[in-house]
């Protein structure tokens, strides 16, 4: 395993709220193209650790964290230009957010602050986006309506088509599942399942059967510390390595 | 973005924050400034030469006579005082009165009305309150009271409790509305009537905010100069009725500033007046602060 | 058993009285505002008319219009709105997006309070002190204005920040997330939807700055000057000017024999250009409240 290249590298991660510790030193390692799953229930820091390694965590006051989180072998705190980081990186929110502006105006967002500026460009984006979010169908006919006006499953997908139009290198979704529909979650697993080809997935859930069903390899995290990194096959089979482990994947608690 | 452009990326962004928070601290910039100016102006009378004892003692204020300068000031702060005390005796029942109606017993419709009245009467500027005090309320007094001079301390007091009632309502209702539901709910289930509740839950609870509340307008009082410069008279002398002329602090530098030289001693101790003015706003501001920020600790 | 006791009875009606008290108290407070608006409009309505604003104060001023006060209250609102405005705004968006809980962020929200509340005659004595003198502008409609725009600045600030503040904070992680910068994410959504507060604000700046009396008086007013009638260029930045606010304390207190009606009506008109710029910002308010994109 030494020499297969990694995407992300986290070492000995503690991450402090003021002075409640969330993560308690972490160390885990994401393959490239992998669907890499994170499951643990609530308050487990799932959201720290997703926010730490895109660097939006440093916009709440009062955090702050110590070791390393390494992105293509680049410590992600030290950085040139953190905006480009960013980009590399798509970010989908537990809660569904459409920008106040236009569907189109949406997806063109990010295009448009890193410098597109032909329309026709703009346009092509726009609509490979849409595409591949699954979405294009649905809002083709009302691109200049509000993305505000969409149904929760449609924002969601509005969002993954925001990310995928900074085309990222690294997708994550942090429970993207918990305020839509299941007919739109269906359709964004199957998206996802599409994406891997082109770019490595982070999927932090509390859906154990969503990971079982996507992940290839799944981490627990419980009240901060890792307990079980494998393949999913070996996390939701009937012999993980943890007892821990096993008890929350069968729901006996969480 | 081209690579080159992408690196400056950083860069630029680190300007446009520094410019932003220049912006941001501009606010503490001025403030000191204003100190800093207004008593560069009377500084080298105040530290060579004025008297502060016979400053904050004596009634005799002539700054203009011609064989026996003498800055006392009592007068005017006595002035200043009795005129904002008197208003906001006025302003203070009226003015709780009103934010505790508006606030728990009025109908929701009439509620953004009145809001909107009150804010209005907010905007009236001080030299239209103090031609309605030069003017209306001038007659009403002399008539009502058989004053021989309807512009006394009694006129710029009313004047002054109507410009401050404003202040009054909306920062008292703010602070009643802060006060949470489950407060009136419980004392409303123990068998309170609504005036119960109000006197004896609301009020107590919301008692930072409303003395909030009241110390800006006191503020306002002390503070205003126009309206009291048109309606209280001219008399510098310190006042045995509320009918008799008054002058304040403020209405003294308003009228005087002009015809003084610059730079002379006269000028010199108006600016020092000016100093004590903004100084006792100042401390009623920080107080009003702390006393709210009290809120906060609960 | 719940038949009404007497205790309830007289609890009942205590609360009736206090009720009417408290209405009672509210409408002194209201009426007033109505009755004198009345009182003036009757007392001012020989001499309202068009001539009035569009003619000069004549003979001493004791007849003719307020051409020359109207024209320069509105430079006077023009230059002050220029300057406080952008420096209003970029500090509302510090203290809004960029501060942090702090005592800084304390010091400074306590400046702008303070700020607010300085008396109007040291906000005088400040544009004398700093303006006038110090950097040697002289008496001037800059120098009035410049008074005039910092002690307006706290609207602005207020306004703008409480307009900031209503924007949903999950619009602005969504453009961090696909690496927006924070001022991008600031100038192309946070600001265009706070547009309504914002010029809330503008207009709230604008009818304080029109009827302030005492910090234009010695920086930049003149009791008269001579202008021609209908010329909107009139006046320079370098000049004197005559302001609405000050003409209408000239008028009633230093002019003698100046006839009732034209005091009267020059209160009319600032006190109407004051509450129509304050209704339209409380229409604006809730009329946009109506219009949000979210």
């Amino acid at each position: 395993m030494v020499d297969q290249p990694v995407k992300i590298e986290v070492r000995d991660l503690h991450l402090f709220y003021r002075q409640h510790e969330a993560l308690k030193g972490i160390s885990f390692t994401i393959f490239p193209n992998e669907i890499f799953g994170i499951i643990g229930p609530a308050q487990s820091g799932k959201t720290s650790l997703l926010r730490a390694i895109n660097r939006t965590l440093e916009f709440t006051p009062g955090t702050r964290y110590s070791g390393s989180i390494t992105v293509d072998g680049q410590e992600v705190g030290k950085v040139r230009n953190v905006y480009e980081l960013r980009r590399k990186i798509g970010m989908v929110a537990p809660l569904p957010v459409g920008l106040p502006m236009t569907i189109y105006d949406n997806v063109a967002f990010a295009p448009r602050m890193g410098g597109m500026r032909q329309k026709g460009e703009i346009d092509a984006t726009v609509e490979q986006c849409l595409r591949q979010a699954a979405l294009w169908d649905e809002v083709k006919d009302r691109l200049h309506t509000l993305g505000t006006n969409l149904s929760g499953g449609q924002q969601q997908r509005l969002t993954i088509a925001r990310a995928l139009s900074h085309q990222p290198e690294i997708l994550c979704l942090d429970e993207f599942s918990i305020a839509i529909d299941p007919v739109s979650t269906m359709r964004i697993e199957e998206v996802l399942k599409t994406l891997r080809q082109q770019m490595t997935i982070i999927l932090v859930t509390n859906l154990v059967q969503q990971a079982r069903r996507l992940a290839d390899r799944t981490m627990f995290l419980f009240e901060g510390k890792i307990i079980e990194v494998d393949r999913s096959e070996v996390i939701f089979s009937n012999k993980p390595a943890q007892q821990k482990t096993y008890d929350y994947v069968n729901g006996i608690f969480g | 973005m081209t690579s080159s452009r992408r690196h400056l990326e950083p860069l630029k962004e680190w300007l446009i924050e520094r410019f932003i928070w220049l912006c941001g601290v501009s606010a503490i910039f001025f403030v000191f400034a204003i100190f800093v100016f207004v008593f560069r102006e009377g500084a080298e009378y105040f530290f060579n030469g004025f008297k502060a004892g016979e400053f904050f003692s004596s009634i005799e204020w002539y700054p203009t006579s011609r064989t026996h300068v003498r800055y006392g000031a009592l007068a005017l702060i006595t002035g200043t005082f009795s005129v904002s005390f008197l208003s906001m005796f006025i302003a203070v029942p009226f003015g709780l009165g009103a934010a505790v109606f508006i606030s728990e017993f009025c109908p929701p419709r009439l509620k953004e009305g009145l809001k909107i009245v009150i804010e209005l009467l907010a905007a009236i500027p001080s030299v239209v309150w103090g031609f309605i005090g030069l003017t209306i309320m001038n007659s009403l007094i002399v008539q009502l009271f058989n004053a021989p001079l309807g512009l006394n301390m009694l006129n710029g007091a009313i004047i002054l409790a109507l410009m401050s009632v404003p202040i009054i309502v909306s920062i008292g209702e703010d602070a009643l509305k802060a006060v949470p539901d489950s407060y009136r709910e419980a004392a409303l289930a123990l068998g309170c009537t609504r005036w119960q509740m109000v006197f004896r839950v609301l009020l107590p609870a919301a008692r930072n905010g409303l003395l909030a509340a009241v110390l800006l307008g006191i503020g306002r009082a002390v503070g205003e100069t126009m309206a009291v410069l048109m309606a209280t008279g001219h008399s510098i002398r310190i006042p045995r009725g509320v009918l008799e002329p008054v002058r304040t602090l403020t209405a003294t530098i308003a009228a005087e500033l002009g015809e003084a030289p610059v730079h002379s001693e006269h000028y010199q101790v108006l600016f020092i007046i000016g100093i004590l003015l903004f100084t006792i706003t100042f401390v009623i501001n920080i107080t009003a602060d702390l006393i709210v920020r009290g809120i906060g600790k609960k | 058993m719940f038949e009404a006791t007497d205790q309830t009875r007289r609890k009942q009606r205590q609360e009736k009285a206090i009720q009417y008290l408290l209405t009672a108290m509210t409408t002194i407070i209201v009426l007033p505002l109505l009755l004198i608006i009345f009182y003036l409009l009757y007392k001012a309505a020989p001499i309202l008319s068009l001539e009035f604003l569009f003619e000069n104060p004549i003979h001493g001023m004791r007849a003719g219009g307020i051409w020359a006060p109207l024209l320069g209250t509105i430079y006077l609102v023009l230059i002050s709105l220029l300057i406080a405005t952008p420096v209003g705004i970029f500090a509302a968006i510090y203290l809004n997006e960029y501060s942090r809980e702090s005592w800084m962020t304390r010091v400074i929200n306590l400046a702008v309070v303070n700020l607010a509340g300085v008396p109007s005659i040291v906000h005088a004595l400040f544009g004398l002190g700093a303006f006038v003198l110090f950097a040697g502008i002289g008496r001037s409609i800059l120098a009035a204005s410049l008074t005039l725009a910092i002690m307006t600045l706290p609207v602005i600030i207020a306004s703008t920040k409480e307009s900031l503040a209503a924007v949903p904070h999950s619009f602005r992680e969504a453009c961090w997330n696909v690496g927006a910068t924070r001022w991008q994410t600031i100038r192309h959504v946070v600001l265009p939807n706070s547009i309504s507060g914002i010029l809330t604000g503008v207009i709230l700046q604008v009818s304080r700055a029109a009827g302030e009396t005492a910090p234009v008086m010695f920086t930049g007013a003149v009791f008269f000057k001579a202008i021609q009638t209908g010329d909107p260029f009139a006046y320079g930045l370098l000049d004197q000017c005559m302001a609405l606010s000050m003409h209408l304390f000239t008028i009633s207190t230093q002019v003698p024999d100046v006839p009732e009606a034209l005091t009267y009506g020059t209160a009319v008109v600032l006190l109407g250009v004051v509450l129509l710029f304050n209704a339209l910002a409380i229409f604006l308010r809730v009329k946009l409240r109506g219009k949000k994109k979210w």
